[in-house]
């Protein structure tokens, strides 16, 4: 087992070198100029030569590259163009406000999959699976945006019972689970929560039939074990794919939605990513790419490891 | 029907009970609040030389800082001026009209409490123009320098007196400088004192970075909350050196909300009193749900900027002209934008002092227009093809492409073919300076850049001086037209504020007769506000005073 974390964690360098490189070239390659957020249009050209070189973007590229990942290595991201502050501190407190959100919504998420999958599973072709099966579609299905707007409509506009926009009454800060708090928190998150909701659930609801349908099940069943018995058996078949399932929209969430943040106003990294590219604020975009392509790349370690300490056979695959 | 009664009562009086938990606060607080959904992504920056635009310079520049001169903010009718401000008279020296006296005004203390004086004036010039000042601050030039493009020094008389430098005589430095804010030198160098660093440019970074989150100037609002990217909150300053200035609301937060549909939200379930830029199709929603709609004209234009080099098609007037006439303006304000916006004429209207009076009047007249572009040799079956470079978003562009689309079909009218070139906004801004001789100008025949009014040299100067043209400034097109260049000399180098404003009104009327741009629509700086917001002004400019602003309980 330990040989095999180990293998996994060497397959991960080049992955990392390969997104850093990559999250580099991509702000790089696209057109207009980096300092449009601190150079006006009607700047001399001595004054953007004197910016170009304050910020280090008179450099060869590949100079340029490798000073920004020397400095990442060493937990510096560089300083934002646009604020003056530095990028990791950024990154970090919009990163921590999505993982918020994120728990917050895959508890939701996960909650509700889990439940629709497994009665839908149990119920198979019957009118509770389609009820099950339409929510879990429709929650794939729905646009983001869209269904955020609703929720706002109809909950902060019409029934003024939860606020429209921004993460706490006096601003995020440090993470609070008390009402004034949490009562921020829920839109954005069942916002969020949907699109996991519906595909654990159609997830689970394959699993649990097909494990339904094996014959181990009925042997159990004919040696008169009880369903509570017969139901974690089924849970422990079809937990490993689920938690990767889960793993992977976790990954997603913690990427941060764009769409549902900007509509929420909520500071996470998706409302980081947004403000940066519309900001042009290229040491901010690329530490938030950077920063978000880790967190997914260690969440798809962990549960890879996790997956391979549940059942034993995938190490050997 | 006796337990669903007794269960009414006790609902009732769990309501009751309820809202006085809610109530609670808001009688033990006496502290009035205004609450602000701004429509930056980010707060602007804080340490005195905002970024953001003029949004910046509205919220964190205005409010916590003074210049040496500052804007009239107080009228909504008549064009908004430049009034002393920590400078209560300045002039040209007669012998020399690059050396500029201020005086400044005394006993005027920043919130700190350290004093504002002529060192501080220095020091400030010194932060965005020497190069070898311990303050001086790359991230703070590229926002001010290019707004006070001929300042080179400043030196102090007394402690009250100070002499600033230009390179070349400019009657333009006054109003140029109601954009170098004052911040506080004792406070910086305090935090300069404590701050870590493996050198003194670092030390200086760090100084900066900390004054970002513990400000300091001598403006009508104090710093005192400040959450990146979230809130900023904003106190009165009971001392502040105008008595007539000093802020009615207790305390002001401004928030930022990116998205129209996110700040029509927050206002509409009362989250915020006031929203920025509302969304245009929630105006009637918002009228509808007892809350107002302030707007004003604002010194911007919404333009098409031509090319003129060789070859160009509009360097027939009679084309300029037949596309100014071409337009019904009214008709984009009243349906397309729903009254968002005010029909251009010109850079600037009737009542402004630089307007003028120029002999072409742009008006919505169709059969004008069509016997123009007859007259150039177009018609029905010979069209005019123009390619006209823009985006689909950007600060100031209002709704670039409905509004382009609109063009489109209102030109047809007047034979023109109308091919859009929709590029990113950052691409569209940097391209607008490269110019159209550039490939970045993909071929196009003008461009589609909207802009602002302020001072003469961004509303007139940049684009209508041939030396302007790229790469030096945002000359596009490379106009090149002797009388505006002579226009523009004078006006440079008239130094009595009447005749300054009379040679400006003389090139804005020649610009007009020339038909330089196609004219279209002024913004008109929207926003959305709560019944219980007393007080405010909107006047004519992108700036507002928060300090009449009130809240009603």
């Amino acid at each position: 087992m330990l040989a095999y974390i180990a293998r996994r964690i060497v397959y991960v360098v080049p992955i990392v070198l390969s997104v850093a490189l990559v999250c580099f070239l991509l702000v790089h390659i696209t057109p207009g100029d980096p300092l449009v957020a601190v150079l006006p249009a009607d700047a001399s050209q001595e004054l953007a030569a004197q910016l170009r070189a304050a910020y280090g973007f008179d450099r060869p590229l590949p100079v340029q590259f490798g000073l920004w990942l020397w400095k990442a290595v060493h937990g510096d991201l560089g300083t934002s163009i646009a604020t003056g502050r530095p990028v990791l501190a950024e990154v970090m407190r919009a990163v921590s406000n999505t993982v918020m959100l994120a728990i917050a919504a895959a508890i939701i998420g996960f909650s509700f999959g889990l439940l629709f999958g497994l009665i839908a599973g149990y119920f198979r072709d019957t009118w509770i699976d389609k009820l099950a099966t339409g929510i879990a579609i429709a929650g794939v299905s729905v646009p983001h945006y869209w269904l955020g707007m609703v929720l706002v409509i109809v909950f902060s506009v019409q029934l003024n019972w939860l606020p429209a926009v921004g993460a706490g009454p006096g601003g995020s800060g440090q993470w609070a689970w008390d009402w004034e708090h949490l009562r921020y928190l829920i839109l954005p998150a069942i916002t969020t929560s949907v699109i996991p909701m519906g595909i654990v659930t159609r997830t689970v609801r394959a699993l649990t039939g097909d494990t339904l349908s094996q014959d181990f099940v009925e042997a159990l069943r004919a040696k008169g074990l009880r369903e509570t018995g017969v139901f974690g058996h089924v849970i422990k078949n079809a937990a490993p794919t689920a938690l990767a399932v889960m793993g992977l929209q976790l990954g997603y969430m913690l990427g941060g939605s764009i769409l549902v943040e900007t509509v929420f106003s909520w500071p996470g990294s998706g409302l980081l990513l947004n403000s940066a590219i519309f900001q042009r604020d290229l040491p901010l975009l690329q530490g938030t790419i950077l920063v978000l392509a880790l967190f997914f790349v260690l969440l798809n370690l962990s549960v890879d490891i996790a997956q391979a300490l549940i059942d034993p056979r995938i190490k050997r695959a | 029907m006796r337990n669903f009664g007794r269960n009414n009562r006790r609902a009732v009086l769990l309501a009751l009970s309820m809202a006085s938990v809610f109530m609670v606060p808001s009688l033990a607080s006496a502290e009035s609040v205004l609450r602000i959904g701004m429509t930056a992504a980010d707060i602007p920056r804080t340490l005195g030389q905002p970024d953001q635009g003029f949004e910046g310079n509205r919220f964190t520049g205005l409010t916590m800082y003074d210049g040496l001169t500052m804007w009239d903010l107080s009228s909504a009718t008549k064009a908004s001026v430049v009034i002393p401000g920590l400078a209560t008279e300045w002039k040209v020296k007669d012998d020399d009209h690059t050396k500029w006296i201020f005086k400044l005004r005394p006993g005027v203390k920043f919130h700190d409490g350290s004093d504002f004086n002529a060192d501080a004036v220095v020091w400030n010039v010194d932060k965005v123009l020497n190069k070898d000042a311990p303050q001086y601050d790359p991230s703070q030039i590229g926002v001010t320098a290019s707004r006070m493009p001929t300042l080179v020094s400043a030196k102090k008389i007394d402690d009250l007196t100070v002499e600033l430098t230009t390179k070349e005589p400019d009657s333009f430095l006054p109003i140029n400088l109601t954009n170098l804010f004052m911040a506080s030198p004792t406070k910086w160098q305090a935090l300069y004192d404590k701050a870590e660093g493996a050198d003194a440019k670092a030390k200086s970074t760090a100084a900066w970075a900390a004054f970002a989150k513990d400000a300091s100037g001598t403006g009508p609002w104090k710093m005192a909350k400040f959450t990146p990217r979230e809130r900023l909150e904003l106190t009165k300053n009971d001392g502040y050196w105008d008595k007539k200035r000093v802020p009615h609301v207790d305390r002001m937060v401004l928030l930022p909300m990116p998205e129209a549909n996110a700040r029509t939200a927050a206002l509409l379930s009362g989250q915020v009193d006031w929203v920025e830029a509302p969304a245009p199709d929630a105006v009637k929603e918002i009228e509808a749900r007892g809350f107002k709609i302030e707007k004003n004209e604002q010194p911007h234009v919404w333009p098409w900027q031509f090319s003129r080099i060789e070859g160009s098609p509009w360097n027939d007037i009679r084309v300029r002209r037949a596309a100014n006439l071409c337009i019904d303006r009214e008709g984009m304000r009243d349906g397309l934008l729903a009254g968002l916006m005010v029909p251009a004429t010109g850079t600037f209207e009737p009542g402004h002092p630089w307007r003028g009076k120029p002999q072409f009047q742009i008006k919505y007249d169709l059969p004008a227009a069509q016997k123009l572009m007859k007259e150039a040799g177009y018609g029905p079956n010979k069209k005019l093809t123009v390619k006209v470079q823009t985006s689909a978003s950007g600060s100031g562009q209002m709704l670039p492409l409905p509004m382009n689309e609109y063009l489109q079909q209102a030109l047809a009218e007047c034979y023109f073919d109308v091919k859009l070139d929709v590029i990113e906004w950052n691409t569209l801004f940097t391209n607008w300076r490269r110019g159209v001789k550039d490939p970045s100008a993909n071929g196009s025949d003008a461009i589609n850049v909207t802009y602002a009014a302020m001072d003469p040299f961004f509303a007139l100067v940049r684009f209508l001086q041939s030396s302007m043209a790229p790469p030096v400034s945002n000359n596009w097109g490379y106009i090149n037209n002797p009388k505006f260049d002579e226009l523009v000399k004078k006006a440079r180098t008239t130094f009595t504020d009447k005749e300054r404003d009379e040679v400006l009104a003389e090139l804005n009327a020649a610009s007009i007769d020339d038909a330089a741009f196609l004219y279209v629509a002024h913004d008109v700086g929207p926003r959305a506000m709560s019944q219980k917001v007393k007080g405010f002004v909107q006047p004519k400019s992108w700036f507002v005073d928060f300090s009449p602003v009130s809240i009603a309980p």
